[in-house]
Parts: C-alpha cells; sequence; structure tokens
C-alpha cells in the first residue's frame, strides 16, 4: 500500500495512457500493470466529435485514479489554464504539472515549471511537477506548495533508464519525507526496480509499456519490477564489497589429503 | 458573428457560450470551455455572453503521459 497526499493506493505504478495500440488494450494494460492511478490529458475537440466521450468513458469504467496533465505547455499561462479546464473535466484536483523548456529534448522549463507551481498550488491544486533531478529546483517546488515531486530519470520515450544513479540516490537522500516518483524515461522493467531499490516511491511511465510488442504482458512485468524494487528497498539491500566472501560456511569442511 | 472556435474560424449566429455549442454540435459533460483564455465554468455557459472576435477553446478528455 501507498500512501500518497492522504490517499492509499494498492500500488506503486502510475501508468500513462497514451500510444497504445487500441483502446482494448489500453484497458487490458491498465489492469494487468496493478496501477491504481493513470495520467489523462485534454485536447481540443472536433466539433461534433465523440472521440473524448469514448476515451473518458473507458477510464471512468476502469476504476482507477485520474492525474491529469498539461502536457505540451510551453509556458505558465498555457499550463495553468490547461490545469483549470482539467479540474473542470475530471473533477479532480490534481495536476501533472508540465512546462516544456525544450523542443528536441522535452527538458521542463524549471522556471516556469515553479512559477505555475505556485500559481496552482495557491489556488488549491494538488501540483505533481515533471521536474529534472536538481536540488535546488526540487527545494523551490516545494516551497511553491507541491507535496509530491516527480523527477526524471532520463528524457520523456528515450527509454535510457536512470542515466545519473548519483543524482537519483541525492534526491532521496535530501527529501526524505517528500513522496518522490519517478517520472520519464523509463525503459524496461529493471529500470523501474533499480529506481525503487533506490527508495523512489513510485513511478510513472507510459511508452515503454504503450509500444511493447506486447502491451499487456510488459505492464504486468512492470507491475512485479516495482513490488519487487520496493520489497528489496524495505528489506535492506546489501552493500558491495570488494573482497570475496565465502557464503557456504568453512566451518565442519572435511579434510581430505 | 465571427468566431474562433479550437482555432478556427467559424461564423455563428450565437449569443451565448452555450448557444455556439449547441450550434456546433458540441455536447456532453465531458468538455472545458475557455474564451479568450479564460476558463468559462460548465455552470456559466448559459450565461455567458459572446461577442464578435471572441477565441474560444473546447477541450475534451485524450489520451496522455
Amino acid at each position: 500500500m501507498f500512501d500518497l497526499l492522504g490517499t492509499t493506493l494498492p500500488s506503486r505504478l502510475l501508468l500513462g495512457t497514451a500510444q497504445y495500440p487500441s483502446p482494448a488494450i489500453l484497458a487490458d494494460a491498465v489492469k494487468a500493470s496493478g496501477t491504481s492511478v493513470v495520467t489523462v490529458s485534454l485536447r481540443r475537440e472536433m466539433a461534433g466529435g465523440r472521440a473524448g466521450e469514448q476515451f473518458w468513458s473507458l477510464i471512468r469504467s476502469l476504476g482507477v485514479r485520474i492525474l491529469p496533465n498539461t502536457a505540451g505547455c510551453h509556458s505558465v499561462k498555457e499550463a495553468v489554464m490547461t490545469a483549470k479546464m482539467a479540474r473542470e473535466v475530471f473533477g479532480t484536483n490534481w495536476i501533472k504539472l508540465e512546462v516544456i523548456g525544450n523542443h528536441d529534448t522535452l527538458q521542463p522549463d524549471v522556471f516556469g515549471l515553479v512559477e505555475a507551481a505556485h500559481v496552482l498550488c495557491e489556488d488549491g491544486f494538488a501540483v505533481f511537477p515533471y521536474t529534472t533531478d536538481d536540488l535546488v529546483v526540487a527545494e523551490r517546488l516545494l516551497a511553491a506548495g507541491c507535496k509530491v515531486l516527480m523527477p526524471w530519470c532520463a528524457p520523456i520515450g528515450s527509454a535510457l533508464g536512470p542515466i545519473n544513479i548519483m543524482a537519483l540516490r541525492s534526491m532521496r537522500g535530501h527529501f526524505p519525507e517528500v513522496p518522490l516518483i519517478v517520472d520519464a524515461g523509463l525503459g524496461r522493467p529493471s529500470h523501474a526496480a533499480t529506481v525503487m531499490e533506490l527508495g523512489f516511491d513510485a513511478v510513472l511511465l507510459n511508452t515503454a509499456v504503450a509500444k511493447a510488442a506486447d502491451p499487456v504482458g510488459m505492464a504486468r512485468a512492470f507491475g512485479k519490477a516495482v513490488e519487487a524494487g520496493r520489497e528489496a528497498f524495505i528489506s535492506g539491500i546489501l552493500e558491495p564489497r570488494d573482497a570475496a566472501v565465502p557464503s557456504t560456511p568453512t566451518i565442519g569442511r572435511a579434510v581430505f589429503s | 458573428m465571427k468566431l474562433t472556435v479550437n482555432g478556427e474560424a467559424h461564423e455563428v449566429a450565437a449569443a451565448t457560450l452555450a448557444d455556439l455549442l449547441a450550434a456546433l454540435d458540441y455536447e456532453g459533460d465531458w468538455l472545458a470551455t475557455a474564451v479568450n483564455s479564460d476558463l468559462v465554468h460548465k455552470a456559466k455557459r448559459a450565461e455567458f455572453q459572446l461577442s464578435d472576435g471572441d477565441r474560444i477553446e473546447i477541450l475534451s478528455p485524450m489520451q496522455g503521459g
């Protein structure tokens, strides 16, 4: 069980809903992953269109919690407006705040992020900021009112996995009481297990599942990896040693000579 | 009245935002609306008077990561 902002969640995996081969596979992947939180977005609806209705109906049928995002927003104004519209539609004050700073790398504009976080926290939102692993930015986000942080571990959709373990370890050490969710850059279940072993509270991913040859199988694999990584972390992981140490007792060994 | 709806020019006879949604065949409780970059709550659409040149955004739920 995972207590996130006063809500008890059965899973530490948060799953995105984009890029699946079909709505049915998305639904099956969500179930197989064991997730209880999915991310969604808002886009322009065509006149007379029903695309939004069909998607929204599917998501509601899954019985999971909704974390709307502000994906694609490049300014504070865009992100704040999108968040307000998301609250209207989805009926939740949770918002995954993205303020993108670069078209190519999709890295967050951390200055705009802090500003938007401040505005939204003041307005009663529970802001989940998509940020880097920079400690100073993290402190500013907390000062702005964020109660949870979502650092990347690699660029969005890159599947590189944790490319700066030291930074992630440092972040965990600096903010022992803040829920930390690794968001973006995970490519395979072992990446998820690795960051969970570091003590991160949860992971959020999308592309690695949606673009797998079998998204449902991969969703299940990620669910297991997240659980395994968490259990390993709380069980106390053996630190690496330079010397070999025999695991079989040496006392009582027979002597043949 | 000339309006811009989701980035496209429209010539519509609609006094209020609710009229516009009906005229363009939008319906349902899953839509969010904004006029000139300000959110207009669902409950306020029927009384929200539109003006020539207004920019309207009509959004709905979509897949997201």
